[in-house]
């Protein structure tokens, strides 16, 4: 059987599930074909979560407009799509001349990038935004926000979904080829047929762009570890604070995020790799981390780490080259029917939907799209507990028992939340889904408590035998098999 | 909602927590009740199926969860009130206590609060393993929940890490169900767990225990392939040269265990970084007046027989307290030397006989512990050899104590 659709997104991160919300306001069939489990399982889900400003990218790039767009747009975005999301400002703290220099040209970059409100100011200001923050000098940037991107990701899919956009998972793109007006792709033992094709296949997307047959786009995989910090450091740090970056890196250099659910993060570092999926963390840059992260936040404690990540930026300039090239985002005379998007790394995240209504322009300049009278922008999500005040929770376990049952004591996430994060629309087939969607095994027992409990819900909900349960990726399996009796 | 009136709440009913509700009933306090998140009482006895508990207490060899029903018919038989499936949510420094039931909200304000909240396993994350993320990485606690408690198996090929008590228990769980352990590596020179452990649990099944050893590298993308472990140096620095890799499908952490305070956080009772669990004084009663906390939630300890105890202790004096509104101020502080890991108490009033628990931070051998004041031994005892596995005991008799002076806990050397 062949599945057949006007629009084939490749890939559910954030930017695949952006472009499916986006056409899903128009009047078109939506596929979106992910490789993996679930939503947001590549770079998506592992970053720093930060609502960039604009000011580090090159005025005139694709870079630097579409995030600037998507930061002024992203209250409304975090209204419609119930994302949890704080305007916190940033900090780039300084210390040399050099350093200040640097941060000149920064400002002017961002003033010129149309960021509102950047300034540069003197140690008493960083005192007052970030008392635990080091540094001589700071450039302070208002509009630069922190938002859940698990969440966020989940919600422009699930949003696309509601809207008439079908998900299949489990589907790496082995395939394709263009036949009879219509693209014919083969994707996790599938048939699927589609007008249009657009590539947000992030580290995959140069395999992507080589199987539609446009050359020339090699991506160099350039892994970032990050150390996650306890809540209890939480208090010390409200706004992000980074180093001038090095402009060789092509990274931001290491920094500190609060996370919007009041962790610190420390990272990313920067380093390009082999493999494209090697997400492991090395004993030399936990080191690093920990010096360079020492060296803003002289509070930093070993006592504070409760978790070690990493993610890997998609870069189509390699370690010759260095800092960042601008965004393909394309339709070529070779694949006139495919919108191309190859190296949407940092600010990818917001860049997202300013990238989805390129995409739609791209492709409203080949035919037009009628609006989808039916779209309905807006998501909700569900509650979550630990932020209720108890009025609220009296009321919810009222309606629902299974708001009074703890299943994370570290974050007190309930039954209710994880259930709901298994059976919602485009809910979590895994313990990482789930994770993602509620935040359980994030908390500084890191699942000592609540992974056994996530694993039988999976497990009642999903009807899985004790086999099947994933962690994660496919081949992932939690268990062998039941004990001897 | 109003919230309801008790003289003594007890937060966790495991081997401590239903140890001091007992005692507390046994002395004339009858307006008590126990908080239980679980579904039953018996905290992480439940999943202790092996047997070696209970010798001091009970004078007889138990399997945990034989340990917890002695306490669980004594809570029945004394008419204790508890409540099961209620996590407490918060406690505030004047006593008032929020939980969390499928029924609803409960508020509790209470003169007294007893915390018996055991504690938590270190994680990768805390220790901070390099290497990929794959599935099949589990702290020993979490695999024996899912062997013992819900009959499932997390691995086949199992390689530990950490010589603590539970990660020597799950190594002989793991044969006797028919996996292969290929060894258990120990970062310090010497064992983690007990020295009867090591014998009962590895010796007997031939399971190799490298001591001064650690995991450098982690591999596989999706589940666990094969760790990489190397020898380290007394610096703890890995030796060149060194590592091997060893085909496995599960990690088991025994790490280290931390006492779990998240409550006593927010009541503002201060924790020993020592211990990781609250000040006490002669009494269990934290910086906080009528907040006490005794068990794994104080100081990890070694034997759950001495959890248990020490919670009736705590009931004991929490009995005074609740009927006087009052106990005797404790102004001598104990103040330990760098041998010494941790102490309980850390004051004392000197108006009563008290027992001090403490371990050593590392292996000594040949000295004595002694007990100073004002430059004085009040006490010394003579060991031959004193591990960081073991807890160690002194009695000290009020009429030895000369001032209000702090009393030093020393090692000398002979």
């Amino acid at each position: 059987m062949e599945h057949q659709y006007d629009c084939i997104v490749i890939g559910a991160g954030v930017v695949g599930n952006a472009v499916a919300r986006q056409l899903s306001a128009c009047s078109v069939t939506i596929a979106v074909l992910e490789k993996e489990q679930d939503l947001c399982f590549g770079t998506s889900g592992r970053n720093s979560g930060v609502l960039h400003a604009g000011f580090n990218n090159k005025t005139g790039s694709k870079m630097a407009r579409f995030c600037v767009e998507g930061n002024l747009e992203f209250d409304r975005i975090a209204e419609e799509l119930d994302v949890p999301f704080k305007r916190t400002g940033k900090l780039i703290v300084g210390f040399s001349d050099d350093d200040k220099n640097s941060l000149r040209a920064m400002k002017a970059q961002g003033d010129a990038n149309g960021v509102p409100g950047l300034e540069i100011v003197g140690k008493e200001r960083i005192r007052e935004l970030a008392p635990f923050i080091a540094g001589e000098f700071a450039m302070y940037s208002p509009m630069t926000g922190i938002l859940n991107p698990f969440i966020y990701t989940v919600a422009l899919a699930e949003n696309a979904h509601k809207n008439g956009a079908a998900y299949f998972f489990a589907c790496p793109v082995t395939d394709i080829f263009y036949q009879d007006g219509r693209y014919r792709i083969t994707a996790g033992g599938r048939n699927f047929a589609s007008r249009w094709i657009i590539n947000c296949a992030g580290l995959e997307s140069d395999k992507i762009s080589a199987l539609l047959g446009i050359k020339g786009h090699k991506l160099y995989p350039c892994r970032g570890e990050y150390f996650i910090l306890d809540k209890k450091a939480g208090q010390y740090l409200g706004i992000p604070a980074y180093p001038v970056p090095n402009p060789r890196e092509g990274g931001l250099g290491i920094h500190l995020t609060p996370t919007i659910d009041g962790n610190i993060l420390i990272g990313p570092s920067s380093k390009y790799i082999e493999e494209n999926d090697n997400y492991s963390v090395t004993q030399d840059i936990m080191d690093l981390l920990i010096k360079d992260g020492g060296r803003i936040f002289p509070y930093l404690k070993r006592e504070y780490f409760i978790r070690n990540f990493a993610g890997i930026r998609p870069k189509l300039v390699g370690p010759q080259e260095g800092g960042f090239a601008d965004f393909v985002i394309e339709r070529r005379s070779e694949a006139p029917y495919a919108i191309n998007l190859v190296g949407i790394e940092s600010p990818g995240l917001t860049s997202a939907l300013p990238i989805a209504r390129e995409v739609v322009r791209l492709i409203r300049e080949v035919e037009p799209l009628k609006p989808n009278p039916g779209f309905d922008p807006v998501r909700k999500g569900p509650p979550a507990f630990a932020g209720l005040t108890n009025g609220q929770r009296r009321a919810l376990i009222q309606q629902n028992p299974d708001y009074g049952e703890i299943i994370c004591r570290c974050e007190n996430i309930t039954k209710a939340e994880v259930l709901e994060a298994i059976n919602r629309p485009l809910g979590a087939a895994t313990v990482t889904g789930v994770k993602y969607r509620c935040r359980p095994m994030m908390g500084r027992c890191q699942g000592g408590y609540c992974q056994t409990r996530i694993t039988e819900l999976l497990r009642q909900e999903k009807k899985l035998a004790v086999k099947e349960v994933l962690y994660q990726r496919k081949g992932s399996n939690m268990f062998t098999g039941v004990a001897l009796k | 909602m109003t919230a309801i009136h008790k003289e003594a709440v007890i937060v966790g009913g495991g081997p401590g927590g239903l140890a001091a509700a007992v005692k507390l009933k046994q002395q004339g306090i009858t307006d008590i009740i126990i908080l239980e998140r679980e579904k039953q009482l018996g905290g992480i006895l439940r999943q202790c199926i092996h047997d070696g508990f209970g010798l001091t207490r009970f004078g007889e060899t138990l399997s945990g969860p034989e340990y917890a029903q002695r306490f669980i018919d004594l809570v029945e038989q004394e008419k204790i009130e508890y409540r099961t499936d209620t996590t407490v949510l918060s406690i505030s420094p004047e006593k008032h206590l929020t939980a969390v039931s499928p029924q609803g909200l409960l508020e509790i304000d209470s003169a007294a609060v007893i915390l018996t909240t055991g504690c938590r396993e270190r994680t990768r994350g805390s220790v901070a393993i390099p290497g990929e993320r794959p599935a099949g990485i589990y702290t020993a606690g979490v695999a024996q929940t899912y062997l013992n408690l819900k009959n499932i198996m997390v691995g086949k090929k199992v390689v530990i890490l950490g010589s603590g008590d539970i990660g020597l228990i799950m190594a002989r769980r793991f044969t006797l169900e028919g996996a292969k352990v290929e060894a258990v590596f120990e970062l310090q020179p010497y064992p983690g767990g007990l020295a009867r452990n090591v014998e009962q649990c590895l010796n007997d099944f031939d399971i190799p225990l490298y001591l001064s050893h650690t995991i450098t590298d982690i591999i596989g993308g999706a589940r666990l392939e094969a760790v990489i472990v190397s020898e380290v140096d007394e610096q703890k620095r890995v030796k060149p040269g060194t590592s091997r890799r060893i085909e496995c499908d599960t990690l088991i952490l025994s790490v280290g265990l931390i006492p779990e305070n998240e409550l006593s956080a927010g009541a503002s009772v201060a924790l020993d970084p020592r211990t990781g669990g609250a000040y006490v004084d002669e009494n269990f009663m934290t910086g906080v007046e009528g907040i006490f906390a005794a068990g794994n939630a104080l100081h990890v300890h070694d034997l759950v027989d001495f959890v248990s105890l020490e919670a009736e202790k705590l009931a004991e004096a929490a009995a005074k307290f609740i009927r006087r509104g009052k106990l005797p101020v404790c102004g001598i502080k104990l103040v330990t030397d760098k041998n010494i890991g941790h102490i309980i108490p850390q004051s004392i009033s000197g108006t009563k006989d008290v027992t001090l628990t403490l371990r050593v931070g590392r292996p000594l051998t040949g000295g004595a512990l002694k007990l100073q004041q004002d430059h004085q031994d009040l006490l010394s005892q003579k060991f031959i050899k004193l591990v960081p596995a073991e807890m160690i005991e002194i009695k000290l008799a009020k009429e030895l104590i000369k001032s209000t002076s702090e009393i030093k806990v020393v090692i000398a050397h002979e």
